[in-house]
């Protein structure tokens, strides 16, 4: 508790490649929520104790792949309602995961937790630039309400630039 | 005269017995003919009428094997035959009987499998129409210790059944499962239907699943929310609630795991017809809820209230109302972990044991807060698999995982209360 400022937390975590189980890397954090005014994001500090492993490769395949295609990428529902995610989508599925971050992160207090729940679609933008352009509707699912909340995000991504959130919004809710 | 008549009769009684044509010792040989010359040589022998050969595949050109079934006693002749003149041959079938046999056993197999097992996949998700259909084949295969109960009817008007897992007795000790009461987690259904089956195959052959219906009987209700399940089909996957229209609102349903009688309308529930966590116009409300009530009261003599949700991988106990902690805290503690035990030495799967208040929230008008207070102390919620990367969405290999994992987490429990009556 800080008087004044907020609830601060310190943490120690473990993070566990989605990828790959066996791959971990000690980190810790310090969160700091504000008082009162709860639009403004949490501010996070962190420290890694190790290194994240290289996925320069993949980043490359996945890169070139959609580079090449003939048509814009557009799909649906990933994954679909019985859990299924096709190869070629799965690294859309990530993107997504990552981006979502980003949103959650930026919408969290001390009384939400939420998880991205499904992409009901995606659609790939055209640019002129070398990065890849994708717009998003996913589904946020909030733990303490249990509330799926739509929401669009546009996110930038480049094999040497990473990941960026350009714009995102909350969606209404279908009754 | 008496003699004729005797002969008649062995006549026919042989007569009959020669009919019943048996191939012990034929055996099937493939020929491979090198030259025209060859097959000239084979089709002498196929004109030969004594050997009684039947030809597969005739000889026609070199090109082609030649399959040939040979009788028992035109073998020697034959193979003879072949030898002396160079031709190359093998045996495909050496006693064709044998074989015949096994496939006579193969399809009789085959035909009680489908008349008793159908074609039921648990490693995919169902429709309603599809897990009700297999309820039906469960009591007719295991029809001495299953038995099907309706109990009542969803919103909706669609039945709501309950397996009973019985080995006999009057009114024994009862264990209650529910699944689905939350529509969009399909794990939990896909997982009971499983336990289902689970539960009746393993009577008589697992000592512990033997003795334990040999002293209680097992309650399961796959589908607790059928109106909500069809709905996650046909409209909106991630329909959580019942269907049950809200009086002055345009927002369908009603969250029926805040719709129970403890602590009803306190923190942790919305009043918002339109949130997902809507706690209703009142306790009970919701006839899928009132239907489980009224079953357990009328009942008289349910031990232990065990309920399936998804996802996050923890095992509850009560509070969820109220975080102060329940008066057998200490004894539902460890026997959370013992069941967290005994789900992880299967997959590795952890779970995390605790209250509902302390290991989620708080959330009011809970199924097993109610169960609780009603005086069954074995109170216990299930979050299944996973823990958010596919949440809801689970991959339908994971199901069998779950149900097993499950499935021993569940059997800890049900040992625990067997053994120790109150």
């Amino acid at each position: 508790d800080i008087d004044g400022v907020g609830h601060k937390y310190h943490l120690e975590l473990e993070l566990e490649d989605v990828l790959d189980k066996d791959s971990t890397v000690n980190c810790t954090a310090e969160v700091l929520y504000h008082l009162g005014n709860k639009n403004i994001a949490p501010d996070v500090q962190f420290t890694l104790e190790g290194e994240l492993k290289n996925t320069d490769e993949a980043d490359n395949v996945f890169y070139n792949r959609i580079k090449s295609l003939e048509k814009e990428l557009v799909a649906e529902n990933i994954p679909d309602n019985y859990g299924n995610v096709s190869p070629e989508m799965e690294p859309i599925h990530l993107l997504a995961w990552v981006a979502s971050g980003y949103v959650i992160w930026q919408n969290s207090t001390e009384n939400t937790k939420f998880q991205l729940a499904q992409i009901k679609h995606v659609k790939q933008v055209k640019r002129s630039d070398e990065y890849l352009e994708f717009d998003y509707k996913i589904l946020l699912h909030e733990m303490l309400t249990q509330e799926i909340i739509p929401w669009q995000m546009t996110v930038l991504w480049h094999p040497q630039h990473g990941v960026e959130v350009t714009r995102d919004s909350r969606q209404p809710k279908q009754a | 005269t008496s003699n004729m008549k005797l002969i008649l009769i062995f006549s026919a009684l042989f007569g009959v017995s020669l009919c019943l044509e048996t191939f012990v010792g034929h055996q099937v040989l493939r020929i491979k003919t090198k030259n025209e010359e060859e097959v000239k040589e084979l089709q002498l022998l196929e004109s030969l009428e004594h050997l009684e050969l039947d030809f597969w595949i005739n000889p026609s050109t070199p090109t082609l094997p030649v399959d040939v079934r040979i009788p028992a006693n035109s073998l020697q002749e034959v193979k003879a035959f072949l030898e002396s003149h160079g031709i190359e041959y093998s045996i495909l079938i050496e006693d064709l009987q044998v074989v015949l046999d096994k496939e006579k056993e193969d399809m009789a197999y085959n035909q009680q499998r489908d008349r008793s097992s159908n074609s039921f996949n648990y490693g995919t998700y169902h429709s309603l129409d599809s897990i009700y259909a297999e309820l039906d084949h469960l009591v007719s295969e295991y029809s001495d210790i299953v038995s099907k109960l309706q109990i009542g009817q969803s919103y909706e008007k669609r039945p709501l059944y309950v397996l009973k897992f019985s080995t006999g007795g009057s009114n024994r000790p009862a264990i209650w499962i529910d699944a689905g009461i939350h529509s969009r987690e399909w794990v939990t259904q896909a997982s009971a239907i499983w336990i289902a089956r689970k539960i009746a195959s393993d009577y008589g052959k697992d000592p512990s699943t033997t003795s334990l219906l040999n002293k209680m009987d097992i309650f399961l209700l796959t589908v607790t929310n059928p109106d909500g399940y069809v709905f996650t089909h046909t409209t909106n996957r991630m329909w959580r609630k019942t269907r049950s229209k809200n009086q002055g609102s345009v927002c369908v349903g009603v969250d029926p795991n805040r719709n129970w009688d403890a602590g009803f309308g306190g923190p942790g529930a919305s009043n918002n017809p339109c949130s997902d966590s809507y706690r209703g116009p009142s306790a009970n409300s919701e006839v899928e809820v009132r239907s489980v009530v009224n079953f357990i009261k009328n009942h008289g003599n349910i031990r232990a209230f065990l309920t399936l949700h998804s996802y996050s991988q923890l095992l509850m106990y009560p509070y969820g109302y109220k975080c102060t902690e329940p008066a057998d805290h200490a004894e539902l503690d460890a026997l959370g972990r013992a069941a967290a035990s005994s789900i992880r030495s299967l997959y590795g799967t952890t779970f995390t044991v605790g209250s509902i208040c302390t290991t989620i929230y708080q959330a009011s008008g809970g199924s097993i807060d109610w169960s609780y207070d009603y005086g069954i102390k074995y109170s216990f919620a299930f979050e299944l698999r996973d823990t958010g990367r596919y949440g809801f969405l689970l991959p339908a290999s994971q199901i069998i995982p779950t149900a097993e994992e499950t499935w021993l987490g569940l059997k800890t429990i049900m040992e625990h209360v067997r053994d120790n009556s109150y």
